[in-house]
């Protein structure tokens, strides 16, 4: 039972792993841009939570309709004014300057913030479980962060294959000098593109702060996580993403049931193997 | 005229301007023990050490394309074997450093068949997984002090040499003459057929391997001397720190972010751009060091601005500019219409 | 004379140093078709891409319905009502048939056609509407990048090497339903290889040579045999 109970809670947080996972590949999947500044980006979501939730004394739950349209702003204006001008052939230019970002994000936070530990409380929530199995009781948040990245994954597969917004997306990801004869201004269409991608991100962070203390430091292990997941479930399907994350959360939860020293390094051995024998992730998507 | 009469020249002026000015620096750094105070020799060993390890990661991203944010695995991996076998099996800390980066080079060549499989971007973020994988592994070692590290007993540190002096002397010769083979290898091996090889697979991949240029066993050989190089760096950092953690060693800032910083400053993919960089880097770090967190922040966004506005960095602007050189590395074909000699 | 649709002075082209155009003239009027022949490497598509906004060139080289667009970007150019069906077709892979009409049609340009016209154009793309753009036929996918265009209800629609790599028999049958397209009041610029195909189609011929025009006339005052000199520059 207690084994079960592991698994469960793997699964839960391997929900998290792939909204974090969701940003990245959206990103990667439009523009093949790696945005090493993801995880920081998610670390700067929960301050921004933090901020809101101080100053306008709601609860952190209730800022995401403030930290979302916030973030998505804020990657509209990234992508415009800095990561446009980084693409191209080279493949330099964009990784050095999303990891400056990176960088930049991490010790503006630690100046701001200080490298204390912080928590959003969410109230009785928090505590509030339910028990679906005698033996196996459920957190009511763990579920709800669960459901929600469902949601979002479910969002994102709609809006990719479904709308206009994403047919442009994935035609520009095509070809970028014939979707521009298709009156597409790419540079608007990737900024769209980061703009989703940290509202998604934004999700991400409030869940995260909620769910566990954060510092400014913490940010590269979420975005290795997010890699790990997208590489795993395989390249550009996104329930693949979905999958990679609760097997990513799932070696976790069980490498730390062994000894809690392992609970990371069992998440990136697992990475390592699938690597190894499956280069190509589980559920790669079938052109 | 027969075939003789053309012959490939890698020197230019400036280059010979700037290989007799290396040589007569070299002199004078050998003699720095007899000449600076001992904080400046401390001083010299870090330039030394950060001019070696962006040397390397400039022949890996800046030359091979490998884009790496995960050098920091093969810094802690040779500080770790340094600390390794002089605790137990009681070698000479001195000599464990070529030993380590051997064994780094034996370790690299398994860990670049699982990360070759990653394209473009995606590989840089796998050499960092490869970094922290290390790290807790390193984390796991209860007899080098797991998560909280150790430091050299002090039999093994008088080992190296009885007097303190004479161990700062040691380590200042150990890291100059590093530095000297390290630069002299890259420049050895971007003139030897594997140089060429780079050239074409950086200006077109595709064209290269249509040209029967072997792209993934050039990106693996050049992998594996940087893992050798940035191990044996590592070990002496550690060497002279005399103290050793995890995340000291597999640190991403000290090892990675300020290396990359270093060598987008001074000039990617060019031989002059780490030494440009790291000198830029050492003068911003002077006068800004008790900035702490603003001055990595100030740094990022110059990095981002050079990046953005001058791509090829400050040795590339010089060099685009005035033409100069100062390793000899250009080919060009001279025509000698006398007897070949 | 009334005043033409596009109008081009002295457009250069280069790809870094190399010169592709060297100071191209000429103008088109509405609701003509007009072609481009030339050997491969004359400069052809290198013109469209121009005209298209893919090229870089001075504001006032190309002028469109009055309106000086050389500057402008392709994104631009396409919402004033230029379309180019490009060489090679370049339909979108990840697109189905119909997303790849629905995408031509997303700028929401006023006029006649749509999906149904399109459709009702050629009807195959209708069977096909669901699969992958990459399962179609050669000349399916020819049919699919013209649609494409159409949708966008272009003022001006401009054909790189519609043969290319096609059967003779479908290069017939696609080009049998030009004269709809051009009923339906949109301008064309067609550009062949074929210079049989070129003179049959167009109102007006204009030859390419090493990105020059070295000669131009009315399909009717012009001999095939003065084209094909031209062609091969004899
Ligand atoms: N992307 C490109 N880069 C460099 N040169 C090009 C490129 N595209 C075309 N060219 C050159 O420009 C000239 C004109 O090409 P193009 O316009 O494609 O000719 P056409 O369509 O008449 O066959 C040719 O010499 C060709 O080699
Ligand atoms: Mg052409």
């Amino acid at each position: 039972m207690e084994w079960v109970n592991t698994i469960v809670q793997g699964i839960l947080t391997g929900g998290l792993y792939a909204m974090f996972a969701a940003g990245l590949s959206l990103i990667f999947g439009v523009m093949r841009l790696v945005n090493i500044a993801h995880g920081d980006l998610i670390v700067l979501a929960a301050y921004v939570a933090l901020v809101v939730t101080e100053t306008l004394g709601i609860n952190p739950l209730v800022s995401l309709a403030f930290v979302v349209p916030i973030m998505a702003i804020a990657g509209y204006v990234l992508q415009r004014t800095i990561l446009n001008r980084t693409l191209g052939d080279d493949l330099l230019p964009p990784l050095l300057v999303t990891f400056g970002l990176s960088i930049i994000i991490q010790n503006a936070l630690l100046e701001i913030f200080t490298a204390d530990s912080r928590k959003l409380n969410a109230g009785p929530i928090e505590t509030a479980s339910i028990e679906v199995l005698p033996g196996i009781s459920l957190g009511v948040l763990p579920l709800l962060q669960f459901v929600l990245a469902v949601a979002v994954i479910a969002a994102m597969q709609f809006l990719f294959y479904r709308t206009a917004t994403g047919r442009a997306f994935r035609a520009t990801s095509d070809d970028q000098p014939v979707s521009q004869l298709m009156g597409l201004d790419n540079r608007h269409v990737f900024a769209l593109a980061m703009a989703l991608s940290l509202a998604i991100v934004a999700i991400a962070g409030v869940l995260l702060a909620v769910r566990a203390n954060f510092d400014p430091s913490i940010g590269p292990a979420r975005l290795i996580f997010g890699f790990e997941a997208v590489i795993i479930g395989g390249l550009g399907s996104m329930w693949g993403t979905l999958a990679g994350g609760i097997i990513l959360g799932v070696s976790q939860a069980i490498g730390a049931k062994i000894d809690p020293g392992w609970q990371l390094l069992a998440g990136h051995l697992v990475f390592l193997f699938i690597l190894a024998i499956r280069p190509q992730g589980l559920f790669p998507k079938v052109q | 005229m027969g075939a003789a009469a053309i012959r490939v020249v890698h020197s230019t002026r400036s280059s010979r301007i700037g290989v007799a000015g290396f040589a007569l620096l070299f002199v004078m750094l050998a003699a720095a023990p007899f000449w600076a105070e001992r904080s400046d020799l401390r001083l010299l060993v870090e330039i030394f050490t950060y001019v070696a390890l962006a040397s390397l990661w400039n022949l890996l991203a800046g030359y091979a394309g490998l884009v790496s944010v995960g050098q920091q695995a093969y810094v802690g991996l040779g500080a770790y074997i340094l600390f390794g076998l002089a605790i137990f099996a009681g070698i000479n800390p001195v000599w464990t450093i070529p030993i380590a980066g051997l064994i780094s080079a034996v370790i690299a060549i398994p860990v670049a068949f699982l990360i070759f499989r990653l394209r473009g971007h995606y590989f840089a973020i796998g050499t960092w997984v490869v970094a922290e994988v290390f790290r807790l592994l390193a984390a796991q070692i209860g007899p080098l002090g797991g998560g909280s590290g150790i430091s050299l007993p002090v039999a093994t540190v008088t080992a190296i040499a009885e007097t303190r002096q004479m161990r700062e002397f040691l380590i200042y010769w150990i890291a100059l003459a590093l530095l000297v083979v390290i630069l002299g290898l890259i420049v050895m091996l971007l003139r030897s057929r594997y140089g060429l090889a780079l050239t074409a697979i950086r200006d077109n991949e595709t064209a290269a391997l249509s040209n029967g240029v072997n792209v993934t066993r050039t990106k693996l050989v050049v992998y594996v001397i940087t893992a050798a190089g940035t191990a044996m760096i590592g070990a002496l950092i550690f060497l002279q720190k005399l103290r050793i953690s995890p995340d000291v060693a597999f640190s991403v800032n000290e090892w990675t972010a300020f290396v990359i910083f270093i060598v987008v400053i001074g000039g990617v993919g060019r031989l002059e751009g780490p030494i440009i960089g790291t000198i830029v880097f050492f003068l911003l770090r002077e006068t800004l060091a008790d900035l702490g967190a603003l001055y990595l922040l100030m740094l990022g966004i110059v990095a981002i601005g050079v990046m953005l506005k001058a791509p090829k960095g400050i040795w590339g602007y010089v060099a685009d500019r005035f033409g100069w050189e100062l390793f000899p590395l250009a080919r060009r074909v001279e025509r000698r219409d006398g007897p070949p000699p | 004379m009334p005043e033409p649709l596009l109008d081009i002075r002295a457009l250069d082209a280069f790809y870094g140093d190399f010169q592709a155009l060297f100071g191209i003239s000429l103008a088109v009027p509405a609701n003509s078709v007009v072609s481009f022949v030339g050997a491969n490497g004359a400069g052809k598509s290198t013109l469209l891409k121009s005209i298209a906004g893919l090229m870089p060139a001075k504001a006032d080289a190309i002028t469109f319905d009055g309106e000086a667009i050389g500057d402008k970007p392709a994104y631009d150019v396409a919402k004033r009502g230029i379309a180019l069906v490009p060489e090679g077709r370049r339909l979108f892979p990840s697109l189905s048939v119909e997303e790849n009409l629905m995408i031509g049609g997303q700028l929401g340009r006023a006029g006649p056609w749509s999906l149904a016209r399109v459709y009702e154009l050629f009807p195959v793309l209708f069977e096909r509407r669901n699969t992958s753009a990459t399962a179609l036929s050669g000349g399916q996918q020819q049919m699919c990048a013209i649609g494409r265009a159409l949708m966008a209800n272009p003022r001006l629609m401009m054909c790189d090497e519609i043969s290319l790599g096609l059967a003779p028999i479908i290069v017939r049958d696609i080009y049998a339903r030009l004269p709809q397209i051009a009923a339906a009041g949109i301008t064309l610029v067609i550009v062949e290889q074929d210079v049989a195909q070129a003179l049959k189609a167009a109102d007006h011929v204009y030859c390419m040579q090493e990105g020059r025009i070295v000669l131009q006339g009315r399909t009717g005052d012009i001999t095939r045999k003065a084209v094909s000199a031209a062609y091969f520059g004899v």
